[in-house]
């Protein structure tokens, strides 16, 4: 209904601009009519470019205060979250600074150099040097982006294993996430989509003879534990999903017929992240919102929003069917204690399968 | 003298041949002709474009509830005015490859490469009438049946834009991927094989038809900035063409090339050994450079128009072409950047950020260029002109973005949200679209021999401007904030529960700027048969195709095709009275030509 509404209101506005036209070309019936701008049409669009340089200026600003709180910027989760951020404000900086002075230029030019009958413009065509300048500056600033990002990058993505890291594998499949810890003897079991039996409830095709996969653990929420690194052996059993976890900086595609790898270190608890100052406000901010959104459902006679708490989520973010915008799996951070409390309560591959 | 016995041979060649209606309007040879068809059929394309977009909003503006549009217009996929998920998804594809490939490359390019090429270079028409003439068939071909696909029962294609295998080869994955998907596929490939034809006419024809005088470095750079997209059409479209066949034989034949062990609704299916990566660097091979062969014909467009409206020449002639060249050349070498959470070797994830990053130093070049020119001019702010400088801001605004995104640490965490749509409508669609209303208002008259009404323009540019921004600014912080593309609901999230009102501002700019768009297609239809006529050179430009007749003739030119004696850009040169000097006339005694 709002919809509706706001695009009959949209439609006024279309006819109310429509009919401000024709009053502005009749005011102008008699005068020249070449459909070329004049002296006056160039005063009023160069003031207008003005007004738009304020317009862009402005719409940063109110976006800066009012969405600025970015959680992909700050409050990461994970070890080498840091220094990702870390980048990103760097980036963010500059481009700003670009962004800021060029606009301004460009608009204020549009507005200074408004044509006037008369009025010869600088016959200015070349002037190597100024262009060097403006080759090289950039050639500068971007070789340190260059430098930096790709040993941000090395860092995050090359993966050195040792004896500490837990090895995981994330299966995707439409539309759900599961998880595979490799157990006691962190190895994973050998697997391969042909070996899945659905009489036996084998889903994710886990090698049964494979004697590394007989303590390995299939789960629906994934749990880590805080400050071991986890290294993540991605499968995928049907199409491309991709595996998002934004808080942590981290997202790999899950592609069938070949194995991906993620790895990273999480940091923070779930309980502790909950209690940062940030999410508290978040939260709050989101539980106001779903108050007030519960208020029209129970006026409509339908159940009220669930309260939200925080908790860290793995996305799919590929596009991957018709139920891709719910394709999600809870994730734990906690000690290692709690984890382990967990995992031990866990059923064993070897015992999960249904025996004929 | 050989140019006279051309001309006589041209006006025989005139009388001869009486002109239907059929060979006039439909089966055209004539480049002008041609240019026209491109422009009706690209906006068409782009009108059911935009309603899709704005369907689009309106779902995540407001997805619960129910829409008498989408039951209107999408009928048994949205009962009850409640659209299903499948058809957001087959919305979200449609829209992507109707405006990129249907719109932009060929409403384009196609537009004005096919009007300005032979004007601006002084040639009686294409190097091949016929081709040109096969090549716009073909587009039309493959815009129907990209139409037709739609109506498809199981639904039109719904894997996105970049169709990636499994997804798009699979017909129990996606409804979308079994009639929908191949009509799909056979409208792409006729497509390629209409650029490709276009392409290659376009690229004999600068090279070998220029008139007398008329050397390389005197180009308008419109004409540099359309060979150039040709050259890079005809490099890589063939690849996507590949693509698309193999996919084509994986759907069809039971071949492996993109699949390998798929589990899928209870079965495992025979194939073996092929991979999902390897489409995506097929198909990122075309896709990457796609999106210079949109926005390159833009800024040819724009650089002609800004220093015309400036009128002052454009500065840094050389390194613009050189930028041009640049740009070109290095498209070819960064398609990975779309692949970096692909699965690939890490090491090419450095590679393809170092050789994306390099990009920026010529978009760089063009951008301040762009911006030197408008200083101390004496800027005419004709309707062209304000989307000139609107595709200025918008390519520096959108492109900056771009620095985010092609720097894979940081591509990690952005990939595939909303990030990257508010980057690439800012820094190609809107950009381009610019360019070509630019375009449309600029050479309007030389296309229909009257004016498009000049206050209807600026309203048109500055509701456009202000909604351009108003959605694709904020669209930036959704996606910081770790929004993925695609959802075709976010109600399942409450962490993003916050960002609802931002989608919904988002989306009423979005449907202001749709409804702004009426503006202009009033007024183009309108000014095609009542609009002002125009006079010859209305915008006192210097580039050759003012010197054609208003009236459409075959050949062009009546009588001699005119000679070039300098370059396109002698605004405002001390030593003459007018404050243009027109590529045909001659140097005056003493006069130095530029050197370039």
């Amino acid at each position: 209904m709002t919809a509706l509404l706001t695009i009959i209101v949209l439609v006024f506005i279309t006819i109310a601009i429509w009919q401000m036209v024709k009053i502005f070309d009749l005011a102008n019936a008699n005068k020249e009519n070449s459909q070329i701008a004049t002296d006056k049409d160039n005063q009023v669009n160069g003031y207008l470019m003005l007004g738009f340089l304020a317009f862009i200026y402005i719409i940063t600003i109110v976006c800066i205060v009012k969405w600025g709180d970015l959680p992909l910027l700050s409050n990461s989760a994970s070890e080498h979250g840091p220094k990702v951020d870390n980048l990103m404000i760097i980036s963010f900086a500059l481009l700003f600074f670009v962004q800021t002075v060029t606009q301004f230029l460009l608009y204020y030019f549009a507005f200074k150099y408004k044509g006037e009958k008369g009025k010869k413009a600088v016959f200015y065509a070349d002037n190597d040097k100024l262009e060097f300048i403006w080759t090289i500056i950039p050639t500068i600033v971007l070789a340190g982006l260059i430098i930096y990002g790709l040993f941000t990058w090395s860092d995050i993505m090359f993966i050195e294993e040792d004896e500490d890291t837990i090895v995981i594998e994330l299966y995707a499949q439409q539309f759900n996430w599961k998880a595979r810890y490799a157990g006691e003897d962190n190895v994973l079991g050998k697997a391969n989509v042909r070996l899945i039996n659905l009489d036996n409830a084998n889903i994710l095709g886990v090698d049964e003879s494979d004697p590394y996969a007989q303590d390995d653990i299939i789960t629906t929420e994934l749990h880590l534990p805080v400050g071991r690194p986890v290294l993540f052996k991605m499968r995928s059993q049907d199409v491309l999903h991709s595996a998002y976890m934004p808080h942590f900086r981290a997202q790999m595609n899950c592609v069938p017929g070949m194995i991906t790898q993620f790895g990273f270190t999480p940091t923070v608890t779930t309980t502790n992240m909950r209690l940062t100052s940030q999410m508290i406000d978040k939260v709050a901010n989101i539980n106001r919102i779903r108050t007030e959104k519960s208020k029209a459902l129970i006026a409509k006679g339908e159940e009220a929003l669930e309260r939200y708490e925080f908790d860290y989520l793995l996305l799919c973010n590929k596009i991957c069917g018709k139920s891709h915008y719910n394709m999600q799996m809870k994730i734990i951070v906690e000690s290692q204690e709690d984890y382990d409390a967990w995992i031990s309560e866990q059923k064993l591959f070897k015992n999960s399968l249904v025996q004929n | 003298m050989s140019a006279h016995a051309d001309t006589l041979d041209h006006d025989d060649h005139g009388h001869h041949h009486k002109e239907t209606f059929v060979t006039k309007y439909i089966f055209s040879q004539d480049h002008k002709m041609i240019a026209k068809q491109y422009l009706i059929t690209g906006t068409i394309m782009g009108v059911i474009g935009v309603i899709m977009s704005l369907m689009i909003r309106m779902q995540i503006a407001w997805p619960e509830e129910p829409n008498v549009i989408f039951e209107a217009l999408l009928g048994k996929w949205a009962p009850g005015g409640v659209m299903d998920a499948d058809i957001y998804l087959a919305l979200v594809t449609i829209h992507g490859t109707i405006m990129v490939f249907f719109v932009l490359t060929a409403g384009l390019s196609g537009t004005f490469s096919n009007l300005l090429i032979p004007l601006q270079i002084g040639a009686r028409d294409m190097a091949s009438g016929f081709l040109n003439m096969l090549s716009y068939w073909m587009f039309f071909l493959s815009s129907v049946i990209m139409i037709l696909s739609l109506f498809v029962e199981a639904g039109p294609a719904a894997a996105g834009w970049t169709i990636y295998p499994p997804l798009s080869a699979l017909p129990m994955a996606q409804g979308g991927s079994g009639m929908g998907m191949t009509l799909w596929l056979v409208s792409m490939a006729i497509f390629i094989a209409s650029s490709l034809l276009g392409s290659l006419n376009y690229i004999v024809t600068v090279i070998n038809l220029r008139t007398k005088g008329m050397s390389m470095t005197r180009l308008p750079l419109t004409i540099w900035a359309f060979l150039v997209t040709a050259i890079i059409g005809v490099v890589s479209f063939p690849v996507l063409l590949s693509a698309a066949l193999l996919l084509i034989m994986d759907r069809t034949f039971g071949t492996s090339f993109f699949l390998s062990d798929i589990f899928i609704q209870g079965e495992v299916l025979h194939y073996q050994g092929g991979s999902p990566v390897l489409f995506e660097h097929l198909f990122w091979f075309l896709g990457h450079p796609e999106v210079y062969i949109v926005i390159l014909p833009a800024m040819g467009i724009v650089s002609e128009i800004i220093a015309t409206n400036s009128r002052k020449p454009i500065f840094g002639y050389r390194a613009m072409v050189a930028a041009i060249l640049a740009i070109a050349f290095l498209s070819t070498i960064v398609w990975g950047h779309h692949m970096f959470v692909s699965g690939m070797n890490p090491f090419l994830g450095s590679v393809f950020t170092f050789t994306t990053l390099l990009i920026a130093i010529p978009s760089a070049i063009k951008a301040f260029n762009w911006i030197t020119t408008i200083w101390k001019g004496n800027l005419q702010l004709n309707p062209a002109m304000l989307f000139s400088i609107g595709l200025v801001s918008t390519f520096i605004t959108g492109g900056l973005t771009g620095i985010i995104l092609g720097d894979s640490a940081l591509d990690i965490n952005v990939h595939d949200t909303y990030f990257v749509i508010a980057h690439f409508h800012l820094v190609m669609g809107i950009s381009a679209l610019y360019g070509m209303f630019a375009g449309i208002y600029h050479w309007f008259p030389k296309m229909f021999k009257r004016m498009l009404n000049k206050n209807l323009g600026y309203i048109h540019f500055w509701i456009t401007a202000i909604c351009a921004y108003g959605v694709f600014f904020p669209m930036h912080f959704i996606g910081m904030a770790g929004l993925p593309r695609r959802y075709y609901t976010n109600s399942n999230f409450p962490l993003f529960d916050d960002l609802q009102n931002v989608n919904v501002v988002i989306t009423i700019f979005a449907i202001i700027g749709g409804i702004a768009q009426l503006v202009f297609l009033w007024n183009f239809f309108y000014s095609i048969f009542y609009g002002k006529k125009t006079v010859q050179n209305p915008w006192r430009s210097n580039t050759l195709e003012w010197t054609a007749p208003i009236k459409h003739i075959h050949g062009n030119w009546e009588g001699e095709i005119p000679h070039v004696h300098r370059w396109a850009y002698d605004y405002s040169k001390p030593g003459h009275d007018e404050d243009f000097v027109p590529q045909n006339i001659p140097l005056k005694e003493g006069e130095e030509e530029l050197q370039h």
